[in-house]
């Protein structure tokens, strides 16, 4: 102990160490984090006055399960997130081999900047576009015309991860493939796809999450009965906020960490050892 | 003389020649931008044989692999399999193997699984494949890694499981693509051994690809050296080193003097010749050409020896010593345009006497002093 006195160390400052940062951050987190874990507590609320904490209860969840239209918007969603995620996922996947291993063809750059372009236009542009081309055209598909919409702005969420993936991918790989006499769907199922696999698989997660939290342009597009999730809770607001919705965002976001969770388990067993 | 008819086989052993390449060339680009790697890359490699392709990066030796390969494909000319043409058969369907620089295994199988690659895309039965990996795998002294992925191997146990793969499906030839340059110096020697040896065993044809000379001479039966697209000589290592076809090979491989002079007698088994800084010197006649006066003379450094002063052909003075272990490499200005580099093996001679500032005696015997080809 005496030791320990005696080297009082002198307070020095590391090198990049920067002052109050810790306190910054700890203020950052609870600006982003407490709002939301306000939400799920009182979602254990038991008196129906949202912010008049009265016992805990899970009542209103047994509600809101018990709620037939909150099950049909979920289920709506699920469907949505679901169908748009495999479609979009399949397309960007698709697009980024053809640009990554296709060879080069006139306005190569040009494809890559229009495929991403949709993440820069304003969410209220690609809405309005949609509801008045929809009705245009008349393209009547109830959900279906939901599920088209989300596909439109989950394909660049869904190509970013897959390029990247497949940018870093070494190219000898199914060189050796070939020189192994696989025929070049045998290279791609073999060897190509499961080394893609890691981006695949963020892309996928992204549409996912992306389309389960729209709101614009499934406002705009959806038809009387093809609410969403997130359009269902904002119309339940403007009836005034209950402990329902509460429970009901809760659950949406237990999803999300669920499936964040498996996605992080998922890359971090890579066979490969190396997950990039 | 004429490269292509030099590296020709004689008849009787053409029907036995694994891969015949005729005239082949590669263009990148067109127009003003084309870039030409290959020029007319003509000569057989012999069945069984292990043949090396040597030279300095960039001198088209990976863009002939990759064509043998048929990961690029040829501009012109031909290239025969035993025999069969092979210009436009597909990478797949060739009894070609690679062993690629970096390896290439694929990380999400298991060793035993990159070995059994091929076999299971020639639809070979699983009794068959099983045999043939656990052979492979002994093979390369890789058995108790069958179940590893290569994320978990070193570089060189990489390398032997690269070198199984590629050898278990048998194929009539085996492209090696530098695959000792990443492997640090003990290993890199140890490998070429065992690479010679199971070449000897498996009696697969084996084309090798280096810019490293000592690995060239070291492991081949057969080296073809090239430079900008050209096959400069192909020779057995002997061939090449001792008589090398012209200057570019002659500094390649190992160290070389050259020495311009003037022929100034008739023509015997020797010559006598004048160099530019007044020597007179007796070199080995059997490369000049008819009417030739002007002509550079070879010498490797090792050929030279040393004596006193005015016991020996020339006299000159030690400018530099280099201490390499074994021997000691001198530069000695004997007044020609370029000082001398001489190796002189340790033991000999004491040579902590020798110093940079001594006079001594260079001994040029005829032998050693050859007539390079230009």
């Amino acid at each position: 102990m005496a030791a320990i006195e005696h080297s009082k160390p002198k307070k020095r400052r590391a090198f990049g160490e920067v002052p109050g940062l810790g306190a910054l951050a700890i203020a950052f987190m609870m600006f982003l984090y407490l709002p939301i874990l306000v939400l799920v507590v009182y979602s254990f609320n038991a008196g129906n006055i949202v912010m008049v904490w009265t016992g805990f209860s899970t009542d209103w969840y047994a509600r809101a399960f018990a709620n037939e239209d909150i099950r049909k918007a979920a289920i709506n969603s699920l469907v949505v997130a679901t169908s748009a995620t495999a479609i979009a996922t399949t397309c960007a996947t698709l697009a980024a081999l053809a640009l990554a291993r296709g060879g080069s063809f006139k306005g190569k750059g040009a494809t890559v900047g229009v495929i991403t372009l949709p993440l820069m236009v304003p969410e209220i542009v690609t809405a309005v576009a949609m509801l008045v081309f929809f009705s245009n055209i008349g393209l009547n598909f109830g959900l279906g015309n939901v599920i088209l919409a989300h596909v439109t702005f989950c394909i660049p969420f869904a190509f970013m991860p897959i390029r990247a993936r497949l940018d870093g991918m070494d190219t000898t790989l199914e060189q050796a493939s070939r020189d192994l006499y696989a025929s070049d769907w045998e290279t791609f199922r073999l060897v190509t796809l499961p080394q893609l696999m890691p981006g695949v698989l963020a892309g996928a997660m992204l549409s996912f999450v992306i389309s389960m939290d729209d709101f614009i342009i499934t406002l705009m597009v959806a038809g009387a009965g093809d609410t969403t999730l997130p359009v269902y809770i904002y119309s339940m607001i403007r009836q005034g906020i209950t402990p329902e919705i509460n429970a009901v965002s809760s659950i949406l976001l237990l999803f999300s960490i669920v499936l964040v969770t498996a996605y992080w388990f998922v890359t971090r067993t890579k066979p490969d050892g190396k997950n990039r | 003389m004429s490269v292509a008819q030099a590296a020709a086989l004689p008849i009787a052993e053409r029907a036995r020649a694994a891969v015949e390449l005729d005239n082949v060339e590669k263009t990148y680009g067109t127009g003003k931008s084309a870039v030409k790697a290959l020029k007319g890359v003509s000569f057989d490699i012999a069945d069984n044989e292990f043949f090396t392709l040597l030279g300095p990066s960039g001198c088209g030796k990976t863009t002939l692999l990759r064509a043998l390969a048929w990961f690029e494909s040829v501009t012109a000319g031909t290239i025969r399999l035993f025999g069969e043409d092979i210009v436009d058969v597909p990478t797949y369907k060739r009894s070609i193997n690679t062993v690629f620089q970096h390896y290439s295994l694929f990380p999400h199988m298991s060793v035993a699984e990159n070995v059994a690659y091929g076999l299971k895309r020639l639809k070979k039965s699983k009794s068959e494949i099983e045999a043939t990996v656990a052979d492979m795998l002994e093979l390369v002294k890789m058995t108790d890694f069958a179940g590893r992925l290569p994320a978990q191997l070193s570089g060189g146990q990489q390398q032997r499981v690269a070198l199984a793969r590629a050898l278990a499906p048998h194929p009539k030839v085996l492209l090696l693509d530098e695959p000792l340059s990443a492997l640090d110096l003990k290993l890199r020697q140890s490998m070429r051994q065992e690479l010679k040896q199971i070449q000897a065993r498996t009696g697969i044809t084996f084309i090798f690809v280096t810019h490293d000379q000592d690995e060239a001479l070291s492991m081949s039966d057969r080296v073809a050296v090239m430079s900008a697209g050209y096959v400069q000589q192909v020779g057995t290592p002997n061939e090449i080193y001792e008589h090398p076809a012209n200057r570019f090979v002659a500094g390649f491989v190992g160290d070389a003097n050259f020495i311009d002079a003037q022929i100034t007698s008739p023509v015997g088994d020797t010559v006598t010749c004048r160099t530019k800084g007044g020597a007179v010197l007796q070199a080995d006649a059997r490369n000049l050409l008819e009417g030739q006066r002007d002509v550079t003379l070879f010498l490797r450094p090792e050929k030279v020896k040393l004596a006193k002063v005015g016991a020996a052909t020339v006299d000159g003075e030690i400018t530099d010593i280099q201490y390499l272990g074994n021997s000691t490499m001198m530069q000695i200005d004997i007044g020609e345009a370029e000082p001398l580099v001489v190796t002189e093996p340790l033991g000999e001679v004491d040579q902590r006497l020798r110093q940079v500032g001594d006079r001594v005696g260079v001994i040029l015997s005829p032998s050693a002093l050859q007539i390079l080809v230009e």
